[in-house]
């Protein structure tokens, strides 16, 4: 088990070099010449041809990204061409709402999913499975911000119920941070839950037509105990992998969401950084939305032998 | 000398013969509802100029902000243009972005797919950088690669192709493996078959099908990826009305005039919907086992 972890944790070592040579390369052959900018108008071709030498912009290809690459390792993401602060500075002011929108957004998809997916898969064929199928279908077609923009109008608008926009960070109380908090996770959650009760329903189905579930059945187990405890867990793996492959469709929500809701966090910051064309801010958020994705599936993968023992490596 | 054939065998029409496309509709409802409406995207795209529109981009700043009506259907902006005009010529760039993207992929994700799939020593590298460009979530890796250029339509089709195409060959990579180990190519390579000719007419055709169903979901999620770069304002320009763009210059007022937001809106999940169904019916008749398991 040990050496299995060990060899999974090394095995994403290739994956993030990848991701970071396509980051590093952005800059490398982002148009514009940072020297020439930092020299001004003024600035002869030898002035802009110093910089260049200061900054090591005349190295080749390889010993600038190995540079890079050593001051990415060492927790120096650069500092932010148009605000002068370095990147992993902006990142930490606008990780709040992120970090709270994302697990939000994650309970509200993981809270509805299974739920349906399970009642869908035991009501076979019924009505309430072809609701869910329904909403699993209609779901993965809205877009989030088509969605996020239909939420904002019946329950802001209409209904007043919460606030059009904006985020409140936790220090300032907890009833203006949830409500605030309410419409953007469900925004970013439902869009999610499509996907994982449909994976639920088709692991369920697959998991109920086995013959421990008639055995569980027939012994006089309850409906619930039979659901929960013989069939979910059953089908818990095909479950847990949907919402790790997921994790691009959330971070994809995020940049949407925080800007149909203007909150201020990762997303909203990335929006930011791409009109103004920032990019060390790009790359950072590049690189930290990749490893966490990178991550979560590593996290996943080794949660397997927790959800079933039958599962060695 | 040609035969006499007798009229009467000429008339003879069974008394009822079942019509193929009703019984299609009614076994498979929503692949109908899917090709109708994707059909009728295709004539609004096409035919947009006929269809009761005006110039989209004829700014009228004394009709301004016009709530829905006879004479501006979906209302007016904030310019006065008129939203109708805009979503019908909208539909232009979000279906040709949705097909040229799928087709793309699909050229580029088999190239990719065969030549990994059969040749040991590249498919480890090929896969290796694969798997890194699809640990960056699509939307951020297209978000990336059009910050790099001006944000015009090609721009950003090549963005979104580039996004989906890891996903593609790894798809086309996993179908070559099993087929590669089929007794009809070892067959063909003890027949004397020409390595060319293996891939041509024997890989190729039989990774056919799960690349015509995962190229509908191209299509449907590069529909949606377009979108979330021309509302972020960072994919096509905004002198050309996308749906997305569109749903952009309405987000400010969407308070007041919520309308230039929900029609482009309705007409971009209403595409992505019928794509999907698409999609979907494609799988269940090309692998029932899929479809079981979906």
């Amino acid at each position: 088990m040990f050496a299995y972890i060990v060899r999974r944790v090394i095995a994403t070592i290739p994956v993030m070099g990848i991701v970071a040579i396509f980051v590093f390369s952005l800059l490398y052959i982002a148009p514009g010449d940072p020297a020439a900018v930092i020299a001004g108008e003024l600035a002869s071709a030898s002035d802009i041809a110093r910089i260049h030498s200061q900054l090591g912009l005349d190295q080749p290809f390889l010993v600038r990204f190995g540079h890079w690459a050593w001051q990415v390792l060492h927790g120096d993401l650069g500092t932010s061409i148009f605000t002068n602060q370095p990147v992993t500075e902006l990142i930490a002011q606008r990780l709040e709402p992120t970090v709270a929108l994302t697990i939000t957004g994650l309970i509200i998809a993981v809270a509805f999913a299974i739920p349906m997916g399970i009642l869908a898969a035991w009501k076979a064929g019924s009505w309430i499975d072809r609701s869910v199928m329904a909403f699993a279908v209609l779901g993965f077609a809205v877009p989030s911000f088509v969605l996020a923009y239909f939420l904002i109008l019946v329950f802001s608008i209409e209904l007043r119920w919460f606030p059009v926009q904006g985020f409140a960070s936790l220090r300032e109380g907890i009833v203006p941070f949830v409500s605030h908090l309410v419409l953007p996770s469900f925004a970013l959650g439902l869009v999610f839950s499509a996907l994982i009760a449909r994976v639920t329903r088709a692991s369920m189905l697959e998991v109920l037509g086995q013959d421990y579930i008639r055995t569980a059945q027939a012994k006089g187990l309850s409906n619930t105990s039979v659901l929960l405890r013989h069939a979910l867990k059953n089908a818990a793996i095909p479950i847990v992998t949907v919402i790790g492959n997921g994790i691009p469709l959330l971070i994809s929500g995020v940049i949407v969401t925080e800007t149909v809701f203007a909150v201020p966090g990762l997303g909203r910051l990335i929006v930011e950084a791409v009109l103004r064309r920032d990019y060390p801010v790009i790359q950072g958020l590049i690189l930290l939305f990749s490893a966490s994705y990178v991550v979560i599936n590593l996290v996943i993968d080794l949660s397997y032998t927790l959800l079933d023992p039958r599962v060695r490596y | 000398m040609t035969p006499v054939i007798p009229r009467a065998s000429i008339e003879f029409v069974p008394a009822r013969r079942p019509s193929l496309i009703r019984d299609a509709i009614r076994r498979h409802p929503t692949v109908a509802v899917g090709l109708l409406v994707l059909a009728l995207m295709t004539v609004a795209a096409v035919f947009a100029p006929w269809l009761g529109t005006i110039d989209p981009q004829k700014i009228s700043p004394i009709e301004r902000l016009r709530f829905p009506s006879v004479a501006h259907w979906f209302g007016t902006d904030m310019l006065g243009r008129d939203v109708y005009s805009r979503t019908i010529y909208g539909a232009r760039i979000s279906l040709t972005v949705g097909i040229v993207v799928a087709l793309l992929t699909t050229v580029v994700g088999l190239a990719i797919g065969i030549v990994a799939g059969f040749f040991r020593t590249i498919d480890s590298i090929v896969m290796r950088v694969m798997d890194g460009l699809m640990s960056i979530p699509p939307v951020l890796l297209a978000i990336a690669l059009v910050t790099l250029t001006r944000a015009n339509l090609w721009n950003v089709i090549f963005a979104v192709t580039i996004s989906e195409v890891p996903r593609m060959s790894r798809l086309v990579r996993s179908v070559v493996l099993t087929i590669r180990e089929q007794p009809f190519v070892e067959a063909a390579v003890a027949a004397g078959t020409r390595l060319p000719a293996i891939l041509w007419r024997h890989i190729l055709p039989n990774t056919l099908a799960p690349v015509f169903v995962q190229g509908t979901y191209v299509f449907a999620s590069a529909m949606i990826t377009e979108a979330i770069l021309s509302f972020i304002g960072a994919g096509t320009p905004p002198n050309i009305p996308s749906w997305g763009n569109i749903m952009a210059e309405g987000r400010s007022l969407f308070q007041v005039a919520e309308y230039i937001l929900i029609f482009p809106g309705i007409f971009l999940s209403l595409t992505v919907l019928a794509v999907n169904f698409i999609g979907d019916g494609l799988r269940d008749a090309l692998d029932p086992r899929l479809a079981r398991r979906m």
